[in-house]
């Protein structure tokens, strides 16, 4: 338990998906103007982050690596270079279903994150959790904390930056910085804030 | 009807005025990265220094070229409806290929850029060039558009990594090129420029100098 702890806050502040990896940058800077949409997209990101990355976790643990489908008789086939394309794959899919089902279900969640949804299948965030969790050699309970903490590392982030854009607004900002330009200078004091969490570990 | 030639009918020069403007455009004027917005998780990531940002570089260029030009000649029998799918799939199969001739032949580099090559596939400038040239055009401009901006990322990586090679570590390319005696009279690394904060502010930097060069502004 204590290790999932650990795990939990070291992917939320420690080694956050944004701030010290760089990942999912492109939805974070376009979709960060105002603080309802940065808290849709990022409760999105959990969500399917929380569902793909054990998903994948399996297809790895049962399917790809080195020995996987000794359950099928194969000890020695070796599909890990099918990585890349069956973790696209499965969070194309994933996300098309959790789409679906929200529209059946979940109507007035789905009309909130609508736009959304579709743009998380290329919101690197998800495909990069999915592929350091094999480099960090997770178990299945590991992975599906690990997503879930990433994602709220993720979310935080992204509110955060939401609301420093809308007070941004009243400021005079040279010219040629407005828009992406302030935004990366602000993204980089928020990593430098980050930094102070390294070190701590449960 | 007898209007002037359609423009379809017109036969196009193999390298016109026009195909060199799609190719230099992205250099500097249309810059995917600091205009577009795309692909700048990569441009971060890998570039602490020069070495994996080379290999991270030609990767992409080749990975994106490949794909405008795959996407271009399937770009009519894609159904509209799945497109986004089929694109991940050429270009996932073309970072496999990649990835395996990097750990083939760089085995230490593929080690170092870790996830960084398999994330090539959720490169915003990949689909964002097929989705937006590649679908639309013949293969020869789609490859021309592709090489462009494949270079205009590069030109932006090379510029931060050699920014933060040179101030963090004081290397470039892992030789030494700050003098010694500086070194003497007090000088010190900027360790902050190896972290992340550094690579952001950088091209903060980078953004606001290309911005005000090139007159474009956002309000």
């Amino acid at each position: 338990m204590v290790d999932l702890i650990s795990i939990a806050t070291k992917a939320i502040f420690v080694e956050n998906i944004l701030l010290s990896f760089f990942l999912g940058m492109c939805s974070f800077l376009a979709c960060s103007k105002k603080i309802e949409t940065a808290m849709g997209l990022g409760m999105a990101v959990i969500f399917v982050l929380g569902v793909t990355t054990p998903i994948n976790w399996l297809i790895n643990h049962y399917l790809l690596r080195d020995g996987a489908l000794a359950w099928l008789g194969y000890p020695n086939v070796n599909l890990s270079f099918l990585q890349f394309i069956c973790y696209i794959a499965t969070i194309a899919a994933m996300v098309q279903l959790v789409e679906m089902v929200m529209d059946k279900f979940a109507p007035a969640l789905y009309q909130s994150l609508g736009i959304f949804l579709p743009l998380i299948a290329v919101n690197c965030a998800i495909l990069g959790t999915s592929l350091f969790m094999g480099t960090k050699g997770y178990d299945f309970t590991e992975s599906t904390v690990f997503g879930l903490s990433s994602g709220v590392g993720w979310l935080m982030a992204i509110v955060a930056m939401a609301a420093i854009r809308t007070k941004l607004q009243y400021s005079n900002i040279p010219l040629g910085l407005r828009g992406l330009g302030i935004t990366m200078l602000i993204t980089g004091l928020m990593a430098l804030g980050f930094m102070s969490f390294i070190g701590i570990n449960l | 009807m007898s209007v002037a030639t359609a423009p379809e009918k017109t036969k196009e020069p193999l390298f016109g005025t026009k195909q060199k403007k799609t190719l230099t455009d992205p250099f500097w004027d249309n810059n995917p990265i600091t205009l577009q917005v795309l692909g700048i998780c990569s441009a971060l990531a890998v570039t602490s220094q020069l070495k994996p940002t080379v290999v991270m570089c030609i990767a992409l260029t080749v990975v994106l070229t490949g794909s405008n030009v795959a996407i271009s000649l399937l770009r009519k029998q894609i159904p509209s409806k799945i497109r986004i799918i089929v694109m991940l799939s050429v270009v996932s199969t073309l970072v496999t290929l990649v990835d395996q001739i990097l750990k083939a032949y760089a085995f230490d580099m593929s080690k170092q850029l870790s996830v960084f090559v398999g994330l090539i596939i959720t490169n915003c400038i990949v689909l964002g060039r097929a989705e937006a040239f590649a679908m639309a055009n013949k293969p020869w401009p789609s490859l021309l558009d592709g090489l462009g901006n494949g270079l205009g990322y590069s030109v932006i990586l090379l510029l931060v990594a050699t920014g933060r090679e040179l101030l963090g570590s004081g290397t470039l390319f892992g030789m030494h090129v700050i003098p010694q005696a500086l070194y003497d009279i007090g000088y010190v690394n900027v360790g902050l420029m190896v972290l992340p904060p550094g690579a952001f502010i950088l091209l903060g930097l980078i953004i606001w100098v290309q911005k005000q060069s090139s007159k474009q502004f956002e309000v």
